[in-house]
């Protein structure tokens, strides 16, 4: 008899992806809200590490039809003391009545891991950059080339050897052109003949083929053919990050906290959307500077407070390095509201005339004391600031926090997807 | 003496094929086994685990519930909560085994002697196998369905196709026929067959019953309630197939879906009948298998004691006060029945010849054997084969559990003389699927009124459906009904118990 032994470790794996494609879609929003719960609980900097969840069984649940009570029967190995006629107490721990029908009914939720890519994408779906259409027109400036088939013009550079060789080919099989080996046995056969009469035959006959060769050109100027190229707008592929924050004696460090997690949120979701992104953290006091991430969240700074020395800085660097023709500029500004009364007129024109023309997104922060009463009493100065700019229509996005678990909503809020504005688009 | 399968825990294909070899010899030539041609598949543990979530088969259609199913089992396979079975068989002409690429060479020569010969023997050789599953067939029916499945839902929408296939999915268990259909008599058959009733009627006649008083004659409704039921073939207790057939309002794909799903899940139904047996075969073979293989000098001590490890792990039963005991074990059962039919049939004692009087002492251990796969199922096989040794080698006794009972669970019987027969009888009813399943059928259809769907479920025990469940699985049966559906709980007085009406979801136009 045959026996066929397989390798089948080779074949390619996943075969149960689309299934379970198909499950997380279909438990989509039960397994959303269990990667926002658990990403709540989680650090910040592993909240998209991927892992495990657990989602109520409920929605998932493949219903049969099952029967349970009624009275029951079994028969059990082990038998050590019982005679027959014996009771058994049904509370205690030695009875038997945990084993038979009805078990699994417990299972009432239901845990698995999700990969990285499935938690982040599950995680930010319902999110979307703002005004992105609107840049996109913008963006066109930049261009980059890319080949788009054959042609039969061109500089002799992009000459394709190949396709030329190849219709050079096909051309001289269909006019039959003598090939060099047909020719050379004709010679041989010439140079071994004895017969005269024979001889001049096949001597015409090379002839014929001689001529037929110089008639059809091993490769015509009809054949070449060049690589052709076509410009095309290239998408700017990468993202400049701006954190701004008031490092002043009044920011305290929960303030702090409440900021750097809004500004991790932030760059997980650039990241996904570009290749490539930066970050540039400003801190201020009455000056600002250019830091490295360890001082922008722990190092000590006091002073006072002037908004208007980061976004100058901003201003600045953004002229040296980020030409915004290049880049996608996102900033986020994370402060208790506080400034210098004087400095509020300097602040909103660097904002109005400066920042906010190259700028995707400016989103303001104003971060609060947990318990959140500081909200209850009158807006602060940069709040009112922003407040009157944002109504006279500067594209400014700004949201009050006090706890940790309003960040991601704060975050969700800001740049969830607006279906009026896509539908108006999509016509 | 004779060479040596394989040195150490490495193997490779030529060893594979070498125990393969070894084992067809010792099944074919000592056992007598009678098998499908194999195929043998190195797969990995992932690949284990898709073949998991798809029960088993190589290749299934698209559904979410596999890809939970998936994400469980890996879930608890990455804790190390469960340990992945060494093979899987698959129930086809070629018998297809899976084995695992992480088993040493030792474990190998047990899973092929155990899924190739043993499982590959009984699918081939077992009555209910023969009569409801078709081997030659089965792969390229799943071929069939996972196309078609997949062009319906490329033409209906992913959406539609899915609500079909839940509403199918709840219903599988009851989408099984449990008896062989009629057979179709040709007209000779027919005749003859009228001809010998004529001939036992003028045999019998006796002109003393035309005096017995007859009952009243039926109604004009009564007649018309019982030409209905058979016009529509009822009672039906495979509520797929009566779906499939009579559903007035399903479309063509719709109750193709059904019919694969249903003929799914009637080539399974044997295997959920023959647990204890098919796993118990598998063992014996692979146990005798390799006990060969070792006198033959082709495995070291070494190997042997290694099989037996495992060998002993899977035979082993826990006691009922065990933590880790969940009912009885089929492999230990199964195992346990073979062994002791060999030793009645070689080494009977006065007692097995009371009780076996068939095949006590009649010294043809595997022609026995051959016969008890071939014609058995697990709830006849234990009827009849479970000796009173193996009751009290087991200690079994038996428990009877009624709620109104103020006392506790009473002890019903226990593994003595007075008992044997009764913790036989009760061991064997645990283990026939028409006790374990709910008695549901269809029973009939309110033509002339609201279209409503009827349907009872016969109530054994006491032991009444999962409210919640049971109103899920209505829900799907009304989709798919598109009118009322009742099911009524009746017990065996008639009595009703408990009455559902679920009326269809309305389809939203959206997907």
């Amino acid at each position: 008899m045959p026996i066929h032994i397989i390798d089948r470790r080779l074949n390619p794996g996943g075969k149960s992806l689309e299934n379970r494609q198909r499950f997380l879609r279909r438990a989509k929003s039960l397994v959303q809200g269990a990667v926002k719960k658990t990403s709540q609980e989680r650090d910040i900097k592993d909240v998209l590490e991927g892992g495990e969840v657990t989602i109520p069984l409920d929605g998932m649940h493949e219903p049969r039809f099952r029967r349970e009570g009624g009275t029951r029967d079994m028969v059990l190995p082990g038998n050590k003391k019982f005679i027959e006629g014996d009771y058994l107490q049904r509370s205690g721990q030695g009875s038997a009545k945990d084993s038979g029908p009805g078990e699994g009914d417990s299972e009432d939720a239901f845990r698995f891991v999700l990969s990285r890519d499935e938690f982040v994408d599950l995680f930010l779906d319902d999110l979307e950059l703002p005004d992105l259409a609107k840049r996109k027109i913008a963006q066109t400036e930049s261009e980059g080339i890319q080949r788009a088939g054959y042609t039969t013009a061109g500089s002799p550079a992009n000459i394709s050897v190949s396709r030329t060789v190849k219709l050079a080919l096909a051309r001289r099989i269909a006019l039959k052109r003598p090939r060099k080996d047909e020719i050379e046995e004709l010679e041989a056969a010439i140079a071994a003949c004895t017969d005269e009469d024979e001889r001049v035959v096949l001597l015409a006959q090379l002839e014929k083929l001689k001529a037929k060769t110089k008639r059809i050109p091993f490769i015509d100027p009809l054949d070449i053919r060049y690589r052709r190229f076509e410009t095309v707008p290239k998408p700017v592929a990468q993202a400049v990050m701006f954190c701004l924050m008031d490092v002043s004696g009044s920011m305290s460090e929960h303030m702090k906290d409440l900021a750097k997690r809004f500004y991790m949120l932030l760059y997980v979701f650039l990241k996904r959307r570009y290749k490539h992104v930066e970050i540039v953290f400003i801190r201020h006091t009455d000056r600002a500077e250019e830091v490295d991430e360890q001082t922008f969240f722990y190092g000590p700074a006091s002073g006072g407070t002037l908004v208007s020395s980061a976004l100058h800085a901003m201003h600045e660097i953004v002229r040296e390095r980020f030409n915004p023709s290049d880049w996608n500029i996102y900033a986020a500004q994370a402060s208790d509201g506080d400034n210098s009364y004087s400095d509020g007129e300097l602040t909103g024109m660097l904002l109005t005339d400066k920042i906010l023309p190259v700028c995707q997104f400016f989103a303001y922060l104003e971060v609060g004391e947990a318990g959140g009463s500081a909200f209850d009493l009158s807006d602060s100065s940069l709040w009112t600031l922003y407040d009157r700019l944002r109504n006279s229509g500067a594209p400014l996005s700004m949201r009050k926090v006090s706890e940790r678990s309003e960040i991601f909503p704060v975050f969700h809020d800001l740049f969830q997807r607006r279906e009026t504005s896509q539908e108006k688009a999509a016509p | 003496m004779t060479e040596r399968l394989f040195e150490g825990a490495d193997w490779d294909f030529h060893t594979l094929q070498r125990i393969t070899d070894a084992c067809e010899e010792v099944a074919t030539k000592d056992l007598g086994l009678d098998v499908y041609p194999n195929q043998i598949e190195v797969i990995t543990a992932e690949q284990m685990l898709d073949a998991y979530s798809s029960v088993g088969m190589p290749l299934f259609y698209k559904h979410w519930s596999f890809g939970k199913h998936f994400a469980f089992h890996e879930a608890s396979y990455r804790k190390g909560l469960m340990g992945l079975a060494y093979e899987i068989v698959i129930n086809s002409s070629p018998c297809i085994s899976y084995l695992m690429e992480e088993n040493t060479a030792t474990m190998q020569t047990l899973v092929i002697a155990h899924a190739a010969f043993g499982h590959n023997h009984f699918f081939k050789n077992n009555y209910l196998f023969k009569q409801w599953t078709d081997a030659d067939g089965i792969l390229d029916y799943l071929d069939f369905a996972k196309n078609y499945v997949m062009s319906c839902e490329e033409r209906y929408g992913r959406v539609e196709v899915e609500r079909t296939l839940d509403a199918a999915h709840a219903l599988m268990s009851h989408g099984i026929d449990r008896y062989p259909g009629k057979k179709k008599l040709d007209l000779r058959a027919e005749e003859k067959r009228a001809g010998r009733r004529r001939q036992h009627e003028e045999e019998v006649f006796n002109d003393l019953w035309r005096t017995v008083p007859k009952g009243a004659s039926k109604t004009r409704s009564a007649l018309s309630i019982e030409r209905r039921r058979k016009l529509l073939g009822l009672p039906q207790e495979n509520l797929l197939y009566f779906l499939e057939k009579s559903a007035p309002r399903l479309a063509p794909w719709q109750r193709e879906l059904l019919r694969i799903v249903r003929h799914i899940a009637q080539y399974f139904y044997p295997q959920s009948q023959t647990k204890v047996m098919n796993e118990g075969t598998a063992t014996y073979v692979h146990y005798r298998i390799m006990t060969k293989l070792h006198q033959q000098g082709r495995i070291t001590d070494g190997n042997f004691l290694e099989f037996l490890q495992s060998h002993t792990n899977v035979v082993f039963q826990p006691e009922f006060d065990d933590p880790r005991f969940s009912g009885f074990n089929p492999y230990a059962l199964g195992f346990a029945v073979m062994q002791d039919i060999e030793r009645i049939v070689t080494r009977p004692e006065d007692e097995d010849r009371e009780w076996f009087p068939d095949i006590a002492g009649k010294n043809d251990v595997m022609g026995v054997l051959r016969d008890v796969w071939a014609n058995y199922r697990d709830e006849s096989f234990i009827a009849q084969f479970l000796s009173p040794k193996l009751m009290r080698h087991f200690r079994m006794f038996h428990l009877h559990d009624d709620p109104e009972e103020r006392a506790g669970i009473r002890v019903d019987a226990i593994h003595d003389d007075r008992g044997f027969r009764r913790v036989r009888r009760e061991l064997a009813r645990q283990h026939d699927v028409g006790f374990i399943d709910a008695n549901i059928e269809v029973v009939d259809v309110d033509l002339s009124g609201d279209r409503r769907l009827i349907l009872h479920h016969h109530v054994i025990k006491g032991s009444q459906l999962n409210e919640t469940d049971a109103k899920r699985v209505l829900q799907h049966l009304a989709d798919l009904w598109t009118y009322d559906v009742s099911l009524i709980e009746v017990d065996a007085n008639d009595k009703v118990l408990r009455e559902y009406v679920v009326s269809p979801r309305p389809i939203t136009a959206a997907a």
